[in-house]
């Protein structure tokens, strides 16, 4: 029999409710998985009695007959959500020793619905970055290893995430998606990564990286997990203004398996200069899998794309810049110690020098540079203008008819950890080259693992969908992941 | 009918320098405390004086994750203020991030409306005296957080950092550069107190810091003024510079006259005005600079991505405009022009709503003139001296119009009616019931006042015969009368007799 921390969310809720297991039993099978998975430095903060706790009562509500689709399941969360009591610091130096006094709107939602909660992952410093390797707590490690046993990133910033997810130590785990942070490393590591409709899930208590970009989503084993998982974490939220004021309709029902009729996209502009040969490949063998399946494969032209990456660069800095200026060291967190004369700025510097990363001291320096007078129109407001058209060109496909686009995930399998050259972090904003668009359009999107490199590695295509129809995204992700027939898992060797 | 009396508009004042005769030019940004129980995006209290960091949300402390959310009642009080200012109301505003560090500022940024404020265009009659008043045009008002207090003065080493006040909705009112003195600078910012107080947008307490102004100053010779009013060019103007943070009409008054000057002998002598932002110190009565223009902090202000673009309804602004109170001018002009009033008198029956209201109730149905006479010098004039306020009163507004009610019926005389006064004050109840229990009703039964008179007439053959010669010692007899008769005997018909028996 699969060992339970193996199980998809959809196989333990039916375990579960059978009786076959019990939520304490598949908690203290993750817990163990955990404790036994330290290389792959995942988890960050383990929270071994709260999990005891709400699985034990999760039991209760089972017996009850009082369940819900999450109860009893144990998730990972990633460590920019504020969970009360447990330390929360965004994988930030600068929130050394932060315990916040409330709970997120998303792990709130989770623990209602009964949902157990294993501990927080690791990820890129305040969301920045896609190798994880910005984290204070050094990097997540991809459970799938490179030719000769090389280690590799399981992308970012949602690492630790996708790492958990794919190794088993959880069955399911929230991640942040700000210009790719969920789909990246789903794609890296062979799982599925839901990065919903900006607005359908709350960002109150999610510690801002970009607002206006920011949104939290499903890393699961399986689309029918990340349905389910996303079901049990969107909400309504009075207090996130920028929360849509909708009701989460029920996810799991739109997996009907039908896309007979659903005219799928392809835009041009994603056929990018050096595109791997395995990428192009799979991405046409995903077409071919939506068109057997009944989708009519159109190819599309969404032209501001090339415009995206510059954008993204542009806009998420600055909003980071301003959001990041809160950790001075007055209040909460890190605060460098001070010489004999220092005043409060030298509080400021000596505390934001020691507590940022460099990654983020970059994104700061880049926000507050194209948000300062005489710069403001050249880079910020041309940016907002750029999204502007980047929504309008995906309104346009879709008022064309398009129900989907179909376009790959990354521009290349998982690299070994420390091969980004560190000199040039442009190299490293590339990989998100096929991410940020939709985070500027703010539409949802679904990483899906699809095939594998030569080398083996977790290759993933992603979905793009219309505003507020995940159902049907993800209806379409889980006919692309049944006739890809993924089914590959990391050798253990952690 | 018009809502408001006609004026002219005040001289301009003008400062002799060692060369030549100066002008000034004056703006004010007013910032004004929104009156609201609850903070702009928090629902933290905003009691004044609470135990320090007791009246702070997650959000105001700007913790990790928290989000702002406007409070609707601020954005109504908002409004309800630019139409209290006559102002265009935007449907649609939005809130921007003015980013600064400073530990009083958790965010790191204020969240305030740089580009789109919620209020555009108005105007301000400012009451300089009878017939003359200047008028105001505002540019905007927009909605923004107020800072915490940092205080340094608690310990040698360390600051604190109160947070009490973060968050706390303030709106900043920008008036153009419309005011030409001092005088006319702390008149506009009492008369937006007061349309505020009378509006219940802002409680106006300037000791407190709930209203407080950024005063731009600069001076121009004579006609340079009228030039940039023609041609909107403001090359015409000199430097400005802005004295920050003045929460008293006094200093605002002095620290113009000082900064006006000093500008004066700055350019006097051959040097040039600097663009700054100075402080007023008024212990020793002068402005000293605070930052310069090159060292003003870059904002770096970008749109809030933590908030929808505030979008109001016309029909929403059209039931708060349903629900206006009369505002000063309306109800300073209904006074002169319905009531009969002057208009100094009217401008201090106007000058607080409560001394209107109390006004109103002991003239409605009465005498409008007597009724101000009574409530202005005998009210208000022992309301000064004993300290008090309408609100802490002896003497109800029905008990004074009852007062005034027994003077009309010719019951009591004037000189009566201030004794009556005076056991109101001092004891209380009902004034008709005094009157008649203790016998101060006069004397208007004319067979007993002629017997007094005749009687006082044959007493005093004497005074009677000089009186015949000159008919102004009449008021002798006048007078015996009263007293005889415990001066509740009614003066106009004692004058009358005694005019008659005595043949004048």
């Amino acid at each position: 029999m699969t060992k339970p921390n193996s199980l998809t969310i959809a196989e333990a809720r039916e375990a579960l409710r059978k009786g076959d297991l019990t939520s304490i039993e598949l908690t203290e099978a993750c817990l163990t998985a955990i404790e036994g998975a330290g290389a792959l430095n995942a988890f960050v903060h383990c929270t071994p009695d709260m999990a005891r706790d709400m699985a034990r009562a999760a039991d209760q509500r089972i017996r009850a007959g009082e369940a819900t689709a999450m109860t009893g399941i144990p998730v990972g969360v990633k460590d920019v959500f504020c969970v009360k009591g447990v330390p929360s610091q965004a994988g930030s130096r600068i929130l050394q020793g932060f315990t916040p006094e409330y709970e997120s709107t998303v792990t709130r939602n989770l623990w209602d619905a009964g949902a157990v909660m294993l501990g927080k992952l690791n990820q890129d410093e305040f969301a920045m970055g896609s190798t994880n390797e910005s984290s204070c707590y050094g990097p997540a490690v991809n459970p799938w290893r490179g030719p000769g046993g090389t280690q590799l990133t399981p992308g970012g910033s949602s690492g630790g995430s996708a790492a958990a997810v794919a190794a088993d130590l959880c069955l399911g785990a929230t991640g942040t998606d700000t210009g790719g942070s969920i789909r990246q490393p789903a794609a890296f590591t062979g799982t599925v990564g839901l990065k919903p409709t900006y607005g359908r899930v709350s960002r109150w208590g999610v510690i801002a990286y970009a607002s206006s970009l920011d949104q939290a989503g499903p890393m699961t084993r399986t689309v029918r997990d990340a349905a389910i998982m996303l079901g049990a974490m969107a909400s309504a939220d009075p207090q996130d203004s920028t929360c849509a004021d909708l009701p989460v309709p029920d996810f799991e029902a739109a997996l009907t398996g039908d896309i007979r009729g659903k005219r799928i996209g392809i835009p041009r502009e994603y056929r990018v200069e050096g595109l791997p040969d395995a990428i192009d490949a799979l991405w046409r063998r995903g077409a071919e899998m939506l068109r057997d399946a009944g989708a009519e494969i159109v190819d599309i032209s969404l032209p501001h794309t090339k415009y995206a990456l510059p954008a993204y660069y542009v806009i998420a800095p600055a909003e980071a810049s301003s959001n990041l200026a809160r950790y001075d060291g007055v209040r909460y967190g890190y605060r460098a110690r001070l010489s004999q004369g220092d005043g409060i700025t030298e509080m400021y510097e000596k505390t934001r020098a020691e507590g940022f990363g460099p990654e983020v001291q970059r994104r700061i320096m880049i926000g507050t540079y194209v948000l300062s007078a005489g710069f403001y129109d050249a880079y910020y407001n041309r940016a907002r203008k750029v999204r502007a058209l980047i929504r309008r060109d995906f309104d346009q496909a879709f008022a064309a008819g398009i129900d989907s686009i179909l376009a790959p995930a990354t521009p290349s399998a998982a690299f070994p950890l420390g091969s980004v050259d560190k000199g040039d972090p442009v190299q490293m904003y590339l990989n998100d080259v096929f991410t940020v668009t939709l985070n500027l359009a703010g539409l949802p999107g679904i990483a899906v693992p699809v095939g594998q490199d030569a080398q083996g590695l977790p290759l993933g295509l992603q979905l793009f969908g219309r505003p507020f129809e995940e159902g049907d995204l993800l209806n379409q992700a889980q006919v692309l992941e049944r006739a890809a027939g993924f089914v590959a898992k990391p050798d253990r060797w952690w | 009918m018009l809502d408001h009396l006609t004026y002219a508009a005040p001289q301009p004042k003008v400062i002799q320098g060692a060369k030549s005769d100066w002008e000034l030019v004056i703006g004010l940004e007013v910032h004004a405390q929104i009156a609201s129980k609850a903070k702009l995006f928090s629902g933290a209290s905003t009691e004044f004086g609470a135990e320090p960091n007791s009246n702070v949300a997650f959000v105001d402390a700007a913790m990790p994750g928290m989000l702002p959310v406007i409070n609707e009642f601020c954005v109504a009080q908002a409004v309800r203020t630019g139409l209290g200012l006559k102002a265009a109301i935007n449907l649609r505003s939005a809130f921007d991030r003015k980013n600064y560090f400073y530990p009083d500022l958790p965010q790191g940024y204020q969240i305030s409306q740089l580009y789109h404020p919620i209020v555009g265009e108005g105007e301000v009659i400012v009451d300089m005296g009878p017939g003359i008043a200047r008028r105001v045009r505002i540019e905007r008002i927009h909605i923004e957080q107020d800072a915490g207090k940092s205080i340094h003065d608690m310990d040698p080493n360390m600051s604190f950092v109160d947070l009490n006040r973060t968050g706390v909705a303030l709106m900043e009112i920008v008036s153009r550069p419309d005011i030409r003195s001092p005088e006319e600078a702390a008149a506009y910012v009492a008369k937006l107190r007061q349309i505020m107080r009378y509006l219940g947008t802002c409680d106006g307490n300037m000791q407190n810091g709930n209203l407080r102004a950024d005063v731009n100053v600069s001076v121009c010779k004579p006609g340079d003024y009228e030039r940039f009013m023609e041609t909107g060019d403001f090359s015409h103007l000199g430097t400005r510079c802005e004295i920050k943070n003045m929460n008293s009409l006094r200093f605002i008054q002095a620290a113009i006259e000082y900064e006006a000057r000093r500008q004066i002998a700055i350019i006097e002598d051959g040097g040039t005005v600097v663009q700054e932002t100075r402080l007023y110190d008024p212990d020793r009565g002068e402005t000293r600079s605070m930052r310069s223009k090159e060292e003003a902090h870059d904002y770096r202000y970008f749109p809030d991505p933590d908030l929808l673009p505030l979008e109001i309804d016309q029909a929403w602004v059209d039931d708060i405009a349903a629900a206006m109170p009369e505002l000063p001018d309306q109800k300073k002009a209904r006074f002169v022009k319905d009531l009969g009033l002057s208009e100094y008198d009217a401008g201090v029956l106007t000058a607080e709503v409560e001394n209107a209201d109390y006004f109103e109730a002991v003239a409605s149905g009465r005498d409008g003139k007597m009724a101000a006479n009574w409530v202005i010098n005998e009210l208000f004039g022992r309301l000064n001296k004993e300290g008090l306020t309408i609100a802490t009163s002896p003497v109800t507004a029905a008990q004074l119009g009852g007062v005034i009610d027994l003077i009309a019926k010719g019951d009591i005389s004037g000189k009566i009616a201030k004794d009556l006064f005076e056991i109101l004050w001092t004891e209380g109840g009902d004034p008709a019931a005094i009157v008649e229990a203790r016998g101060m009703k006069q004397v208007t039964d004319l067979g007993a006042i002629e017997a007094a008179v005749d009687e006082i007439i044959t007493a005093n053959p004497a005074q009677v015969e000089k009186a015949r010669a000159n008919p102004k010692l009449a008021g002798w007899f006048v007078g015996q009368v009263l007293k005889a008769t415990g001066g509740k005997a009614n003066p106009a018909a004692v004058n009358a007799l005694v005019a008659q028996k005595l043949g004048l």
